[in-house]
């Protein structure tokens, strides 16, 4: 059974006077089970770090609650709040080596020096950081401030962990290896955490929950599969995904036999309409205004498709990046061969209905995914 | 080290030399004069050969001014004392009151905390002798003239805005994180406060301390208008030696050295901290 670690409700955020100032975190609600990871996933200054912050408690909560474990929090000294966080700017004391920098997070937990010790050197070890624990933060590198700065969140029992940009500044291999060994770490010791990132590489590799903020606004809370595959509104779909979603403005006409979307440049997509259940027919012709989304990797080339031309064809060593000008605006393909294709030679589009993503052309929300309705 | 060339050394020393020169003759000339009588001091044309004399460092200790017109007591040693007590009390009362106010000033945006913050800083904007007129009327009914008290509070117009803005630069270039990553391992606000930003500004602190002492101690107008002679500082109290039977100016250079050598030996001891403590400081000094 699980129980909720730290509950969200009806959270604001302004930086200067309330209803005024800026307003970086809008009616945030959020729940997080015990033992669970969560990434909190956006772009700069989509309130990640204002919403991280509030939670440990260096952010004053301008309205609503917080609670950790059943007790509301958000007007306890961060002292009182037993959560743990490595800073995206590492944060070390200067005066410090690393490994005190390590061991002082301990202090208040009044352990023996030998279990100290033991759990500094474990916690080095798992993040690679053994040769440099006698030196100090002004003498090693960016990335080694920052797994300092990670082993001293990590190797603390808090109730819940926070980390600002974990990995942000490690080199694509020992990111890779650390996300593995930090998952782990987390999962053994039934820790629960939060993540904030702007990478979703990482996001997907590390957490049970994603977190999709924008404008100070979660626009969708679900695991990473879910997110992928039925993004909740416009936003999401085209942020998570990489290379990201194609998106086309169009119309729909539907009748009794088929579906229609109308694209730019006179682009017509006719589908029969049992391609799409009763549902989502009915939500689709109600509509005016849609916007058509499809991933890359679901776009196939076919010769009876739509005709795009191709502007731009990549071979990245694993795959072939295709992008085409379709229906006023460029369509981008990935296929797995490597393609022998010129700029500006047609191709032939086909878009499969079960991978539409159809969204609402004026509030952005999902309306269908493939035969299903959002 | 970059390698130069001869001539460049040369050129480099000669230029080194000319500004030591510059700026210690006037002090070399002082030292030069408080081993000589006045009559030596006042020869045309000036000689540096001359016997030197301790007479001038014995008149200062003893309190007796030989004076072409006899014997004039004089509170050298006693004003001496003074300037050590008034400037050290003020630095210590300015610190304990400035370093928490711009500890607060520089992490927390309180309603009116700018305009508090400048209010403090315009105390150094206004003339002294503006100041002074109502002051001296207010410290009469309050009966603060002519108290320790009284001159310890007034420097505070000088020490504790210094103190305020060159400390407040310090705190906030220490990164906010840092703390927040101490309280969050379970420490007060005041232990954070106590045992990382304290030290971490610590170099800021003693530069503006050493600062604030100088300004302290060079200061004239407030002492001279709020003290009568048991309480003045050597700034005023050297005016003790324009006589009725002439300026000794030999007396007036051993005071100068006297009252030279606490800030200057101040001064050389705090150089580690002052050079880097200014120039690590958002105020440069």
């Amino acid at each position: 059974m699980t129980d909720t670690a730290l509950l969200i409700k009806d959270v604001d955020k302004f930086y200067g006077p309330v209803d005024y100032g800026v307003h970086a975190v809008k009616k945030l609600n959020m729940d997080v089970q015990k033992g669970e990871i969560i990434a909190l996933l956006g772009s700069s200054g989509c309130g990640k770090t204002s919403t991280l912050r509030m939670i440990a408690g260096f952010e004053a909560v301008s309205r609503g609650t917080i609670s950790l474990a059943g007790r509301p929090v958000q007007t306890l000294p961060p002292v009182r709040r037993n959560v743990a966080m490595a800073f995206e700017g590492y944060s070390l004391y200067p005066p410090l080596t690393v490994r005190e920098n390590i061991a002082f997070a301990l202090k208040a937990s009044k352990l023996s020096q030998g279990v100290v010790d033991e759990k500094v050197a474990g916690i080095a070890k798992l993040l690679e950081i053994e040769d440099i624990l006698g030196r100090y933060p002004s003498s090693i590198s960016g990335g080694q401030q920052q797994r300092a700065s990670l082993g001293r969140a990590l190797i603390r029992d808090a109730s819940l962990h926070l980390l600002d940009e974990p990995m942000g500044q490690l080199e694509p291999q020992l990111r890779a290896l650390l996300r593995g060994r930090i998952k782990h770490y987390i999962k053994e010791r039934g820790l629960t955490a939060i993540l904030v990132t702007h990478d979703q590489t990482e996001a997907n590799a590390l957490a049970d929950r994603i977190a999709v903020m924008e404008g100070g606004v979660l626009q969708q809370f679900d695991t990473p599969q879910k997110i992928k595959e039925r993004p909740a509104n416009l936003f999401t779909g085209t942020f998570v995904g990489e290379p990201p979603m194609n998106v086309f403005e169009a119309s729909v006409s539907g009748s009794e036999s088929k579906v229609a979307f109308g694209l730019k440049d006179g682009v017509r997509l006719e589908y029969p309409a049992s391609d799409f259940s009763h549902a989502v027919r009915d939500a689709l012709v109600q509509r005016q205004k849609v916007v058509l989304g499809i991933r890359p990797y679901s776009v196939r080339r076919s010769a009876d498709g739509v005709t795009g031309r191709v502007a731009v064809n990549q071979w990245l060593g694993d795959q072939t990046h295709i992008a085409a000008d379709f229906a006023g605006g460029t369509m981008v393909l990935v296929e797995h061969d490597r393609t022998e294709l010129d700029v500006g030679q047609p191709i032939g589009i086909h878009l499969d209905p079960s991978s539409l993503h159809v969204f609402d052309g004026e509030s952005g929300r999902a309306i269908s995914h493939g035969q299903e309705l959002a | 080290m970059e390698t130069m060339s001869p001539l460049e050394r040369v050129l480099r020393g000669l230029a080194l030399t000319l500004v030591v020169v510059f700026f210690m003759f006037p002090i070399f000339w002082i030292f030069l004069m408080s081993f000589q009588t006045n009559e030596t001091i006042l020869a045309i044309p000036p000689s540096i050969v001359f016997s030197p004399t301790l007479s001038n460092y014995a008149a200062l200790i003893t309190g007796k001014l030989q004076t072409a017109a006899g014997t004039l007591d004089i509170a050298f040693m006693r004003n001496l004392g003074n300037s050590i007590f008034l400037s050290v009390a003020s630095v210590a009362v300015a610190l304990v009151l400035g370093v928490p106010a711009a500890y607060a000033f520089a992490r927390h945006k309180f309603k009116g905390s700018e305009d508090i913050a400048f209010t403090l800083l315009s105390f150094r904007f206004a003339p002294p002798l503006l100041v002074l007129l109502p002051l001296t009327q207010y410290f009469q009914w309050l009966g603060l003239s002519n108290t320790y008290f009284g001159l310890i509070w007034v420097y505070q117009l000088i020490c504790l805005p210094l103190i305020l803005w060159i400390v407040r630069g310090y705190f906030e270039d220490i990164s906010a994180d840092v703390e927040y990553a101490y309280r969050i391992a379970g420490h007060s606000w005041f232990a954070t406060f106590r045992k990382i930003a304290l030290p971490l500004a610590g170099p800021g602190i003693a530069a503006a301390g050493l600062l604030a002492f100088i300004f302290a101690w060079n200061n004239f107008v407030f002492a001279l208008v709020l003290a009568s002679a048991d309480k003045q500082p050597v700034t005023v109290g050297a005016l003790a030696f324009v006589t009725s039977s002439g300026i000794q100016y030999g007396q007036i250079a051993a005071a100068i050295v006297l009252s030279v050598t606490p800030t200057l030996a101040l001064a050389l001891y705090a150089q580690r901290y002052l050079v880097e403590g200014l120039s690590l400081g958002a105020v440069k000094g």
